[in-house]
């Protein structure tokens, strides 16, 4: 760059600024307008309407009830509860003959291989009982919910459907002192927080951005749905005669997914009175049209976008940590167990949270996915108790049925609180590695990830804590 | 569409050009950058995947792709890299996703910037089109949803838009894949420079503002005789905004153009490190 050059683009820096005042305050509004009148020009001398006639519009139609005030949430619930229904009573055959034939069938192939040639038994074990039965166990459990779950929601998605929950909740956050748009964020929380956390980037205002992407870990993720449906099922829907069963346990789930959105504006509340405090920023939300969505292009999109890619990553995963609870599990000082001393240390702490020793060990070890915290329970419960039906220990079970899963709950001292409080917990706790790692890069700040990320275990603590303390008292009582 | 028009289409010269081969993530040795923008919902990402063959989630809400998404196709004896932008309303980036894909038709350069338009609301699109305009001239419009104009009664009258705006249009309903081939003709026509598009310039009718544009314009082609577009710069820096005068500071926006591909490739790099 010459010096000539600087020179004149300080004089061009300086006309502008000096003419710029003579044009007004008005400046953004005067060229807005401009490209506005021209555009509306062009558009009107390319564009012919039909005769303006009233006639009947469908999506006109559609809209008025899907976000009128008194149906639009009762059908926004009813349709949640709808997918739900249907993840949780589809769900079940195909797991157990998934079960069935990697856990009964091809489990005991490996281990007839591995005889027959003799392996030694740490290898065996390490290698089938260890990694293999882990990454059976994800598929077995993960899959079937995932498949039907996803599809379902992502043909809501393409139906144009979302906007309209961004719009029925737009006025509660904006009570909440936050941007409405975070609806949608938050929407995109309910598939992967990670991706919530960067869907935030269309909220303009630095701070409600802030709020959302710290508050969007209480949206339900995808690694936290199977645990959620699977807890409802095995021990809420255990309440109910059979029939009701698939019923009640989707109404806990949505019951959980509820209470997440209620502590989003709980938090984005607290944080826009006191650390975060200022104005509300108006916006204007589009509401797409309906179209109507593409159903095979959905489901293998949706099948290959989310179910694929979140089971691969649930497995990646799985593996190492399938390999480390065996080898913990295996491992003895003084004749108890690596895993068995941790679990010992966390048990006191984890029964006074309603919860147990073997939980906490679970989400420590999910921190990278939430997805494996139920698998890790499972082997962990094996260990502890074991319940091991004759293999070897930290071998996860094999659970060709719900009776057989909720045998070895029992066997682990869970009570119906543990359940519920176990639903909680998935619920409100620190966020995956990831999404942490994505709040760091969004936000730039080391100190908002900590809040982000040590925040909701916080939370987590308080809230089981005071549901054990009171579950256990009005049980005194009666 | 019936057999009889898919056989005098294989007849057409535009069908056997349409060799378009996607190479998914594939993007090495590329010959031209080719920008997709557009306001949010218009199905950029539906166009992107047809070009690519990649599966780059597509829903229905605006707001969907907040990032950039990178792929690849071929097409006629060369390679494109495909760059798919955040949707929005307009380039004065007010916004996070409103500069990323500003800072990316600005600074990097691309052969050619498509504008995705929703033809059932031509004139809040048109916003957007107008202001990619004035940066540069290497426009292709798609003018997609054109079944849903049509479900509507509205007829858009793609020649008189392309002779108004002075860039090719072409007309699309990308969710049936109808008028990719024509798209990639036009892509290919104004990336090999057959077409040069005469885009049409915003007029500021207020007297004060027509006063300040000119003048601060005329400065700018003085002193810049390489820039393309010297009244939006204008109007920038009439605005106050300091990344442009950073970027004419620095050099940024008149030597990129006649850089050569690598540089430009660099140049790419680092605004997708930002």
């Amino acid at each position: 760059m010459t010096t000539e050059n600087t020179q004149s683009l300080e004089n061009i820096l300086s006309t502008a600024q000096t003419l710029r005042w003579e044009v007004g305050i008005d400046f953004h509004e005067k060229v807005t307008e401009s490209i506005y009148t021209d555009a509306a020009r062009i558009a009107d001398r390319a564009t012919t309407r039909p005769e303006e006639k009233p006639r009947f519009d469908f999506d006109r139609k559609l809209d008025q009830i899907l976000t009128s005030r008194v149906w639009g949430f009762p059908l926004m619930l009813a349709l949640l509860m709808i997918v739900f229904w249907l993840t949780i009573s589809g769900a079940n055959v195909p797991s157990s003959m998934l079960a069935t034939l990697l856990l009964d069938t091809i489990h005991p192939l490996l281990k007839g291989f591995a005889a027959t040639i003799g392996m030694p038994w740490w290898l065996d074990g390490f290698l089938f009982d260890g990694v293999y039965m882990a990454t059976a166990w994800v598929i077995s459990v993960m899959l079937p919910p995932m498949a039907i779950f996803f599809p379902l929601f992502t043909l809501l998605e393409d139906f144009g459907y979302l906007p309209r929950v961004a719009f029925n909740l737009d006025n509660m956050f904006r009570k909440s002192g936050a941007h409405g748009k975070q609806a949608l964020s938050m929407t995109m929380g309910f598939g992967c927080n990670a991706a919530g956390v960067v869907a935030t980037r269309i909220i303009d205002s630095p701070r409600e951005r802030l709020i959302a992407i710290i508050t969007n870990n209480f949206a339900l993720c995808n690694g936290r749905w199977p645990t959620q449906i699977l807890i409802a099922s095995l021990f809420i829907g255990a309440l109910v005669p059979v029939q009701l069963a698939g019923l009640v346990s989707s109404m806990a789930v949505v019951g959980i997914a509820l209470l997440g959105i209620f502590l989003t504006f709980a938090s984005s509340k607290f944080l826009s009175k006191t650390w975060l405090k200022g104005e509300v920023s108006t916006f204007s939300l589009e509401l797409p049209p309906y179209r109507p969505p593409r159903i095979w292009q959905t489901i293998y999109t949706s099948l290959i976008d989310r179910t694929f890619i979140i089971l691969w990553r649930a497995i990646i995963f799985a593996i190492p940590a399938g390999a480390v609870l065996w080898l913990s599990a295996n491992i003895t000082i003084a004749g108890t167990s690596l895993a068995g001393y941790l679990i010992n240390f966390l048990n006191p702490f984890g029964l006074l949270l309603g919860l147990n020793g073997v939980i906490l060990v679970a989400f420590i070890v999910a921190i990278p996915a939430n997805e494996i915290v139920v698998p890790t329970i499972m082997m962990l419960t094996v260990l502890v108790t074991g319940a091991n039906g004759g293999e070897g220990a930290g071998v996860m079970f094999e659970l060709e049925s719900g009776m057989e899963t909720m045998a070895l709950f029992e066997a682990g001292g869970w009570t119906l609180l543990t359940a519920v409080n176990l639903m909680l917990f998935s619920l409100i706790h620190n966020p995956c590695s990831t999404t942490i790692y994505t709040i760091y890069k969004e936000t730039g700040s080391k100190k908002w990830t900590w809040v982000a990320a040590l925040a909701p275990v916080l939370m987590g603590f308080a809230v089981t804590f005071v549901v054990a303390q009171v579950w256990r008292l009005v049980e005194m009582i009666l | 569409m019936t057999t009889n028009t898919k056989d005098s289409c294989e007849t057409c010269p535009i069908h056997d050009a349409a060799a378009l081969k996607k190479l998914g993530v594939d993007m090495s040795d590329f010959d031209y950058v080719v920008a997709l923008a557009g306001n949010p919902n218009t199905g950029k990402s539906t166009v992107f995947n047809a070009l690519t063959g990649l599966r780059q989630h597509t829903g229905n809400w605006p707001g969907k792709t907040v990032s950039r998404a990178e792929g690849g196709f071929e097409y006629g004896d060369h390679k494109y890299k495909l760059v798919d932008l955040p949707g929005t309303y307009s380039l004065l980036a007010t916004s996070l996703d409103e500069e990323v894909a500003r800072d990316f038709i600005l600074f990097g350069q691309p052969d050619v910037t498509i504008v995705v338009v929703d033809a059932t609301r031509l004139e809040r699109n048109l916003n957007l089109v107008l202001q990619v305009l004035e940066i540069t001239n290497r426009v292709v419009v798609a003018l997609n949803l054109m079944d849903e104009a049509k479900r509507h009664g509205i007829q858009v009258d793609e020649r008189r838009l392309a002779r108004d705006l002075g860039v090719p249009v072409v007309p699309m309903v990308a969710r049936q894949g109808e008028g990719v081939p024509e798209l990639l003709q036009a892509v290919g026509e104004v990336a090999n420079r057959k077409t040069v598009g005469k885009p049409y310039r915003v007029k500021y009718d207020s007297p004060e503002l027509k006063k300040a544009v000119t003048e601060v314009t005329k400065q700018i082609e003085n002193a810049y005789p390489e820039l393309p577009n010297p009244q939006w710069v204008a109007l920038r820096l009439l605005d106050g905004d300091e990344r442009i005068a950073e970027a004419l500071r620095k050099g940024e926006l008149g030597d990129l153009t006649h850089g050569d591909i690598e540089k430009r490739s660099a140049q790419l790099q680092v605004i997708g490190n930002q």
